[in-house]
């Protein structure tokens, strides 16, 4: 018999504002919780590589959810009359629902992207229930690097423009069986959510640079790791959040792009492990 | 190091040889400006092959989109590990090493086949 991976799925359905999501979730592993978010217009698949690590899933129970409308997440009853546009209080709603549906004790998360931003929202909101925050190609603040009336191109509701569109953003080193299959989470994408989790990332929806500072990082410990190769998220615009977030602790991964959890494991791995590490120690200690 | 205007003499066959590549820009019939330094070449592609490569000058000749970078850019563009901000028309043109003019929305319509015809311009292409 082939063993299978460890990786169990499951669904579970949570409510938000008096809507009910159901949600997909996967997770690995044991003990310290981390919960994982995936990029704009993709889903939990990008974690799996972490959720094959035994180096991460000694330590961890490493958790990742589909948002509404990704993966085997379905949009709530009544999508088909309304416009899919992602806010950050939602998200950051539906990420504390979760949290508390799972009864995770003082989960360290990790997001990428627009995940990556959101992380920063939820150290600074609820970081006191958290045990840290680690953005990956994460910023506070949006910087377009393209027009927003892209955003109305036709092309822009297909999965295979949106592929295209991030494609430059992996690195040029990272393995092509890797680098297509994370490109092909964006052709699987339902026509309308990537341009709906834009309106939260591209937009003043997602400017948290105004308070970021506020962020109590003894509390919850802030993480930033960006790859040198990614040009929505440059390793400039990290550094400058960094600075604005007394604490906060910044990689700059070599050989790594917008994707490093999926593009390329093997080199990401060398840079999140001795993160995780510190904070498991900060929290034995707090 | 890539001289890319010698490597876009080669481009119809690099592309021609890639059936996926052809299959893919199926619905492609279209001709863009790639300007290298001083030099503009006009790159026509139908139904996903490169009908022809020209070098200018043209006179007020049309074209779709045009891509403008320095020789230095292009040929940093042109190596198998590009530098980052070199290594995507999009990064090039985000940090000022390149300009993307024209019609977008051509671009923009056959991304994905576009940005692979131009990766056959790198070293390792074959």
């Amino acid at each position: 018999m082939i063993q299978p991976e460890p990786i169990v799925g499951r669904y579970l359905t949570v409510s938000v504002d008096g809507r009910d999501y159901r949600l997909y979730f996967e997770e690995a592993g044991r003990g310290c919780p981390l919960v994982c978010l995936h990029t704009a217009g993709a889903h939990s698949g990008q974690f799996r590589h972490l959720m094959c690590d035994e180096a991460v899933t000694d330590r961890f129970r490493v958790i990742a959810f589909d948002m509404p409308w990704h993966g085997k997440s379905v949009p709530p009853a009544g999508w088909q009359d309304e416009e899919y546009r992602l806010t950050g209080r939602f998200y950051v709603d539906i990420i504390m629902t979760f949290i508390e549906a799972l009864e995770l004790e003082r989960p360290v998360v990790m997001g990428c992207s627009m995940g990556g931003r959101v992380v920063i929202r939820l150290a600074r909101v609820c970081g006191d229930r958290l045990g840290g925050v680690i953005g990956l190609e994460g910023t506070d603040t949006p910087e377009p690097w393209y027009d927003s009336s892209w955003t109305e191109h036709p092309q822009f509701d297909t999965g295979a423009f949106c592929s295209a569109l991030v494609s430059g953003l992996c690195a040029p080193h990272s393995p092509d069986e890797f680098r297509w299959e994370t490109l092909w989470h964006y052709h699987q994408g339902a026509g309308g959510v990537f341009r709906g989790d834009m309106h939260f990332f591209r937009t003043a929806d997602s400017e948290f640079a105004g308070d970021s500072g506020a962020i109590d990082t003894a509390a919850c410990p802030v993480w930033l790791m960006t790859g040198e190769y990614d040009y929505s998220c440059t390793p400039e615009a990290t550094l400058r959040t960094a600075v604005r977030i007394p604490g906060a602790e910044t990689v700059i991964m070599e050989r790594l792009g917008h994707f490093p959890m999926s593009e390329n494991p093997e080199q990401f791995r060398g840079y999140l492990l001795p993160v995780l590490e510190r904070l498991l120690e900060g929290r034995g200690t707090q | 190091m890539n001289d890319v205007a010698h490597a876009l003499t080669g481009l119809g066959s690099r592309v021609g040889s890639r059936p996926g590549l052809v299959h893919a820009g199926r619905r492609a019939s279209l001709t863009f400006l790639l300007e290298i330094g001083e030099r503009p070449f006009l790159v026509e592609l139908d139904r996903g092959r490169v009908a022809a490569v020209e070098e200018g000058p043209f006179v007020m000749r049309s074209w779709s989109f045009a891509l403008r970078a320095s020789v230095a850019a292009w040929q940093k563009f042109a190596c198998r590990y590009p530098e980052p901000g070199f290594h995507d028309i999009f990064a090039m043109n985000r940090f000022g090493h390149c300009r993307i003019e024209g019609n977008i929305d051509v671009l923009l319509a056959h991304l994905g086949y576009i940005k692979a015809v131009l990766s056959c311009l790198r070293d390792d292409a074959s």
